[in-house]
């Protein structure tokens, strides 16, 4: 193979380019691709077959290359698998094979060959079974080392990728003649038209067919169609964009190469994913030629007769001495074209008659073999019952041509068999506004291309309601295509399917024996069709060689599901834009800025970010500070901003009667200006979530939801609203961003709202009332989730992060400051009140103790289903406090509870710790518990058990309120 | 035939013509004394522990498809036993510990790989059901490690330790979790079922269910009327269908779950690794493909395929926690029909109708349960009574409220 | 796929959260104890059309949608007061 001294219609032979392949310095142009580069070379041993190591070559043009898979330098580190047919060529590019050790000539693994009678289909179901514990030892890893393609880097991808939208009427996908024909009528209708093409360069088979259109070369014609497209403002061409899925409702997942044929892509991303939503499509992807198994058809240098064609016109490779192997007109015709374009043809072999017109000779038979141990040397055919051996450095094969379906198929929906071009062809309406059309649809034709193009995209626009100017077809062929099939080649020797995975006939007809004559069956026994070319230029062949070996049809046989994606596409860019610190939303309260100024780790809560605890220089560790701030709360006065909280605000005549209905305590006989504490239910009867509820006016509420369960709150509140209340008057908004709100807590809270207000509202516990701040409307609520007397102030957004700074120096000032998420834990465990560590949403109202709490005077969401058997009782687990009885002894969350006279084993547990502290104020560590009938227990002894973290301590069970049980220093 | 190194040497040699079909295809008789619906892992299972555990051999498996085409052809392949709630725990132990002699009992390699399994956690309260997880599954006597960050970094070293939206705070190493070969578990027990006699039909489909003064008769096929006295529904996402021909309303909603595979890699990714904030599990098969998955869909649907949502939040988990896979291309991907049930943990269970049983609502962790539903179900349809470890998948739990709910996020099908 | 919401039109999957059958929105009386067990847990889940329940958390509207759970053609949507 060397590269043609003139044509190359995708060459810009003015600049070459430096690459490597294999630590081999190599020259190419502008415009080739990896594969025409190393071709152009005469590089032909590109890579190592998956199983039995064998050499392997480019034998495509395309995305469907089953062979040539390399590994190429991009950001510093080599990407696995890059199909060199797909790889444009750039300056500096490195690539080197893979699969291979030590080097791609010198393989060890290559013994897998000799080895190849005991590796057939399934072997290893068979053996590798004793000893038992060999497998993960040894067995295991070492197919696993042997098995695998490229190597995949272990350091972070973090190359630029992006992702988009798009909307159009018609999304176009293929720009061959029947794409181009369809997106030119459609544009010039004025549709917003998308064309996505996979390669390069558009114009798909025009850029490589030597046939005229409207008497001019396709190239030209396309050249011409292209110019006018680029000009319409409502047309988008997209090259380099590889449509891989069809959706529902008309959505495509679409991927971009956008940097990747870059030398230095920089900020560029890299590819960009897609999603476009078309009102309509029209799949016009072509087909793709079919290999044909004979024995030894796997040789690097064994290429598909398009290919070869390809890399000829658009590369100017020259493929040296050239045997064709084909069994269609179509190949004939095209060997004949190229021959006469001076490409080197020695021999045309068919086992079909054919007319021997031809400028080089032909030969009725077939080819039963191939030599060269690293690259074709010589050919082998049978012909009238002779062998003749043919010098050749490539063998061209066409065994017809598949039409390109499978994003019709995306849906599930099953293709037709066509006798009559032995392949299977789409059904209309397989995807909802979906036409395929051209080769994809099985009318191979330039002429059927065009026409069934210029079809398809009237009927889209008359579906869309636009008018359909007239486009007059070009004048192009019309040749007829005949072919007689032919999957296999009945010759000894192993004949390959599927080349990537070294699937060869006898494993197919190995498996029907077995009993894996399902397609499915043979599919997953051989492998077939499953390597990373998913069995584009092989599942036909295989089926039809289980078809043969079942005595069945193909059409009866049918094919395995088309799934996404149609070539694979890269992880990065499907995630791009949500992943990393984009994984999930961040938000951030308007004391954030502060609090981080202030030193504190800030730890997620929700979507949020709240501090844990305020360093100080004297502290020795986080627990220090935790418990000076849980004291702050306990002799002096603590600030924390409790604005992550969920706040919704329900107005109306009837709000009263609704939060009634969604809490099980009743709100409507609260006065204005008083707070109650409140429960909710899922419908299924266990808690849903805690909080407060203010009444501010007659008609207007206030109710806080937990952190993390705001969203889940807000959804219900709606559901509940628009599915059974919907007649009533009130109104619900969440208005959680729109309110800064801070928790003013311990026994100088109210020196230090004097400070600020000056004048202290007499509020009683539990009571709320507007205030006014430096001319700042703003609401206080006298509420405590650390049991001492406590106020939340809360004032509109924007003032938040002024407000917390002046709390923060008043507390400062009387001997208290700011206080973290883990001093706000102590405060609650220690008196006994439940987070989302207890109600985890297996617990019941009961199990809490609040079964008081639900009314018996009214229905509520989940009241019903509370009511179950299962959901109370004694066999239930119920909130308790634990105390180690020696109080030093550390205990812990995920603890589970025993009998102290049983082993720690499931059938005697009792239950588990759910939140631990230790308090400065009681000198003790602290839990809570769920605990088999934990309330009946107080006084008992259990002992508590963490095998993973190797701790063992006696616990008592006790009261969940530690301190001030009778709750007078936050009511008083 | 068995199969050991020497056939396969043996057969080697006369060029593996030799072989012979793992399984018979025998055309249904006129009557069983059971029939199973559903020939996918858990109905074969379920025949294969008929015959082997309880000795009854005159038994039909009826699959509409080809034996083994539902879920389990087509799941991520984990095999654990790391639940924490009385009723699943000692379930999910004993299927390990079948798994664990499986191959022995099958003399079919499945490729059990016992590679450990990593949940990662992301915050302390993670860390607190991470504990208690564990040590749950040391009382059930399973394995359970605590791994901190630094710990599990030098596992995971490929982990993202610097991601700042859900800092890695640690891990639960399950050592004997792991994954096996989907499709040689299905086969293999087929083909010792097949072994002891039990008739396993394929391409026959039930379309109705014979029920006589309450209880059932026997079943109407695409391959004529069969009679039986006790007929088990193992149907999976189809359950709901199935269990209609015999009247039956079930709680089960079904649904999407895609999952997703790699093109072949050298070996990058030696355990099961999970995500603690968004739902994202990933292993490598033997092949080198990595395998992974996330949540379901979320909408009921039976066209087990799914939407790009779907996809986008897996890739966009699976590059929080591990970056390293972006740089690996998604092959292929796909959708089963998963039996959701309203807490998220299966039915073994009588039905309402005599002689009729269920295996069913095994949500989207029905592969690693296959041993063990196969075991309890056998036990239940050859004795009348639950198997103890499988005592609380009782149909009438919703009613009761004796609920399994792991997840703990209530009634609502699609959130398990 | 693609959902009509009544207020905003056809919008993307991802800015839905779904609930489940549209059954649901009709309760049983508080006392009806095998009515509320098939409420919450028992569901015809048909394989053809369905209606189930959608919220669209952009705008915060519930909406009931009739679709096909093999093919996923989504056919309509309307509130939930309509859907009642």
């Amino acid at each position: 193979m060397k590269r043609r001294d003139t044509g190359g219609s995708a060459l810009n032979r003015a600049r070459k380019l430096g690459f490597s392949f294999d630590g081999r310095a190599l020259t190419g142009i502008e415009g080739d691709t990896l594969a025409s580069s190393l071709l152009a070379n005469g590089a032909r041993l590109v890579g190592r077959s998956f199983k039995y190591h064998r050499p392997r070559g480019v034998m495509t043009a395309g995305s469907e290359e089953p062979n040539a898979m390399v590994e190429v330098l991009r950001d510093g580190s080599f990407h696995p698998n890059i199909r060199a047919t797909m790889q444009e060529l750039h300056q500096g590019l490195e690539a080197r094979a893979q699969n291979c050790w030590p080097s791609v000539r010198r393989d060890v693994m290559a013994v897998n060959d000799l080895l190849s009678p005991f590796l057939g289909a399934g072997f290893y179901y068979k053996t590798f079974m004793w000893p038992r514990t060999f497998w993960e030892g040894l067995y295991e890893p070492l197919i696993r080392r042997a098995a695998g393609l490229g190597r995949l880097p272990q350091s972070h991808q973090d190359a630029p990728h992006e992702k988009a939208f798009a909307f159009c009427d018609l999304l176009v996908i293929g720009s061959g003649p029947a794409g181009l024909m369809a997106a030119l009528a459609a544009a010039r209708a004025g549709a917003d038209v998308i064309l996505a093409e996979e390669d390069r360069q558009m114009g798909g088979r025009l850029l490589c067919d030597a046939g005229q259109i409207d008497g001019m070369p396709g190239g030209t014609w396309a050249a011409g169609v292209l110019a006018e497209l680029t000009d319409l403002p409502n047309v988008r061409l997209m090259p380099r964009t590889s449509v891989f899925g069809a959706y529902d409702g008309g959505v495509y997942g679409v991927m971009e190469r956008v940097g990747l044929h870059m030398a230095a892509p920089g900020r560029t991303p890299r590819e960009c994913y897609w999603r476009i939503t078309a009102k309509r499509a029209i799949l016009a992807t072509g087909a793709l030629e079919r290999p044909i198994a004979h024995p030894d058809n796997d040789r690097p240098g064994v290429m598909m007769l398009g290919a070869v064609a390809s890399y000829w016109h658009r590369f100017a490779v020259d493929p040296g001495r050239v045997v064709v192997f084909g069994n269609n007109d179509h190949a004939l015709a095209t060997a004949k074209a190229l021959a006469a374009d001076g490409m080197d043809i020695r021999a045309y072999i068919d086992p079909r008659e054919i007319a021997a017109d031809a400028p080089f000779k032909t030969y009725q038979g077939e080819v039963i073999g191939t030599r060269g141990r690293h690259g074709l040397h010589s050919v082998t055919l049978r012909h009238q019952g002779r062998e003749t051996r043919l010098e050749a450095d490539t063998l061209a094969l066409s065994g017809g041509w598949n039409p390109s379906l499978h994003l019709a198929c995306h849906m599930n929906g099953r293709p037709v068999w066509d006798a009559g071009i032995a392949a299977f062809v789409p059904r209309p309406d397989m995807v909802p506004g979906m036409a395929v059309v051209g080769a994809a649809a099985g009318q191979f034709s330039t002429h059927a291309a065009l026409m069934t193009g210029a079809q398809a995209a009237r009927a889209a626009l008359a579906d869309l309601g636009r008018s359909a100017p007239d486009t007059p077809l070009p004048q192009v062929e019309d040749a007829p295509y005949a072919l007689t099939p032919l999957w296999q080649v009945q010759a000894k020797g192993r004949a390959w399917l599927d080349f990537a995975n070294d699937v060869t006939t006898k494993d197919v007809a190995q498996a029907a024996r077995e009993g894996f004559a399902s397609v499915e069956h043979m599919k997953r026994y051989t492998t077939q069709g499953m390597a990373p070319d998913q069995g584009k230029s092989s599942n036909m062949g295989a089926l039809a060689v289980l078809a043969d070996a079942t005595g069945g049809t193909i059409a009866g046989t049918g094919t395995t599901t088309f799934r996404p994606p149609f070539v694979p596409v890269s992880i990065a860019a499907l995630g791009a834009g949500g992943y990393g610190a984009s994984f999930a939303p961040q938000r951030f309260t308007t004391s954030h800025a502060q609090t981080r100024r202030m030193g504190a780790p800030m730890i997620e809560a929700g979507l949020w970010y709240r501090p844990s605890y305020f360093p100080q220089a004297t502290d020795r560790d986080w627990r220090c500070a935790c418990n000076r701030e849980t004291l702050y709360v306990r002799h002096a006065v603590g600030v924390c901003d409790v604005s992550t909280l969920g706040k919704i605000d329900v107005q109306g005549p009837d709000a009263a009667r609704f939060l009634d209905f969604v809490y099980t305590n009743t709100m409507s006989s609260l006065k204005p200006g008083r707070v109650r504490y409140g429960l909710m239910l899922r419908e299924d009867g266990h808690v849903m979530d805690d909080g407060t509820c203010a009444r501010l006016a007659d008609q207007h509420f206030l109710i806080t939801t937990t952190t993390a369960a705001a969203g889940e709150v807000m959804r219900h509140l709606d559901f509940v609203q628009q599915a059974y209340c919907a007649d009533w008057a009130f109104r619900l908004i969440s208005v959680t961003e729109a309110w800064a709100q801070f928790a003013i807590a311990g026994p100088l809270a109210d020196a230090l709202l004097g400070h600020l207000l000056g004048d202290v509202p007499d509020l009683p516990f539990l009571g709320c009332t507007p205030v006014t701040l430096g001319g700042v409307e703003g609401r206080l609520f006298r509420i405590s989730f650390s049991g001492e007397r406590g106020y939340e102030l809360a004032v509109p957004a924007r003032y938040g992060a002024d407000l917390f700074r002046q709390l923060v120096a008043l507390a400062e000032g009387l001997g208290g400051g700011a206080y973290g998420m883990e001093a706000l834990n102590v405060l609650r465990i220690e008196k006994g009140f439940v987070t989302h560590a207890e109600i985890d949403g297996r617990v019941t109202a009961f199990d809490l103790g609040l079964q008081g709490m639900v009314s018996a005077k009214k229905d509520c969401i989940g009241k019903a289903a509370s009511q179950r058997p299962g959901l109370t009782g004694a066999a239930r687990l119920q909130l308790v406090g634990l105390r180690p009885v020696d109080r030093q002894s550390e205990i812990t969350a995920g603890a589970h509870l025993y009998p102290c006279d049983k082993p720690a084993k499931a059938t005697y547990g009792q239950g588990h710790v759910t939140s631990v502290s230790y308090s400065p104020t009681l000198q003790s560590w602290l839990g809570l518990a769920l605990v088999e009938n934990g309330r009946a227990r107080h006084g008992e002894t259990l002992r508590l058990d963490d095998g993973l973290r190797g701790l063992r301590t006696d616990v008592e069970i006790c009261n969940p309120v530690f301190l001030d049980p009778d709750g007078g220093r936050m009511r008083d | 035939m068995r199969f050991n190194a020497l056939s396969v040497l043996r057969q080697g040699l006369a060029g593996n013509t030799g072989w012979r079909p793992h399984w018979r295809k025998p055309d249904p008789k006129p009557e069983y004394e059971m029939l199973i619906i559903g020939g996918g892992g858990h109905g074969l299972a379920t025949a294969y522990y008929l015959a082997k555990n309880h000795g009854l051999t005159n038994i039909a498996v009826l699959e509409k498809g080809y034996l083994g085409g539902g879920s389990i052809g087509r799941n991520t392949t984990i095999v654990r036993a790391n639940y924490f709630l009385p009723g699943n725990s000692e379930f999910y132990s004993h299927s390990l510990k079948l798994w664990e002699g499986l191959e022995a009992d099958l003399n079919y390699n499945v490729m059990h790989s016992q590679r450990g399994l990593i949940n990662i956690f992301h915050s302390d309260g993670q860390r607190d059901a991470a504990a208690r997880r564990g040590n749950a599954m040391l009382a059930q006597g399973d394995d359970a490690i605590l791994l901190g960050r630094e710990e599990v970094r030098e596992i995971l070293p490929y982990l993202d330790y610097d991601q700042a939206r859900f800092p890695i705070y640690g891990g639960l190493y399950h050592k004997r979790g792991g994954t096996a070969r989907h499709d040689a578990v299905a086969w293999g027990y087929a083909r010792g079922a097949d072994q002891r006699g039990v008739d396993l039909i394929e391409n026959c489909e039930v379309t109705g269910i014979s029920v006589d003064a309450g209880r059932v008769t026997g079943v109407t096929t695409t391959r004529g009327q069969i009679k039986a006295r006790k007929v088990g529904i193992v149907t999976a996402g189809r359950t709901s269908q199935v269990a209609a021909m015999a009247g039956l309303r079930l709680p089960i909603e079904s649904h999407i779950l895609q999952a997703f595979v790699t093109e072949g890699l050298k070996p990058c990714l030696d355990h099961v690794v999970t995500f603690g904030m968004g739902h994202f599990y990933i292993s490598q098969s033997d092949k080198g493909g990595l395998v992974f998955g996330g949540d379901l869909d979320f909408y009921a649907s039976y066209a087990a395929r799914g939407n790009l949502p779907g996809v986008e939040q897996v890739m966009e988990a699976g590059m929080t926690l591990m970056p390293m896979i972006g740089r690996a291309k998604m092959l292929r991907s796909w959708g089963g029909i998963m039996d959701m049930t309203p807490d998220g943990s299966p039915i073994i269970d009588r039905t309402p109708i005599d002689g009729l049983y269920l295996d069913a609502g095994w949500c989207y962790g029905g592969f690693k349960a296959v041993p063990a539903s196969g075991w309890c179900m056998a036990h239940l349809m050859a004795t009348d009574q639950p198997h103890p470890v499988a005592r609380r998948f009782r149909l009438d739990r919703f009613a009761t409220g004796d609920l399994l709910d792991e997840e703990g996020t209530g009634s609502q099908h699609n959130l398990h | 796929m693609r959902l009509p919401c009544p207020c905003c039109g056809w919008r993307d999957l991802r800015e839905f959260t779904y609930k489940g059958a549209a059954d649901m929105l009709h309760r049983p009386a508080l006392d009806d104890a095998s009515g509320w067990d098939d409420h919450l847990h028992n569901r015809t889940n048909p394989a053809g059309e369905t209606r189930d329940l959608w919220y669209h958390d952009p705008c915060g509207t519930w909406v009931c949608v009739t679709r096909d759970t093999v093919s996923h053609a989504v056919i309509s949507g309307a509130t939930l007061g309509e859907a009642r």
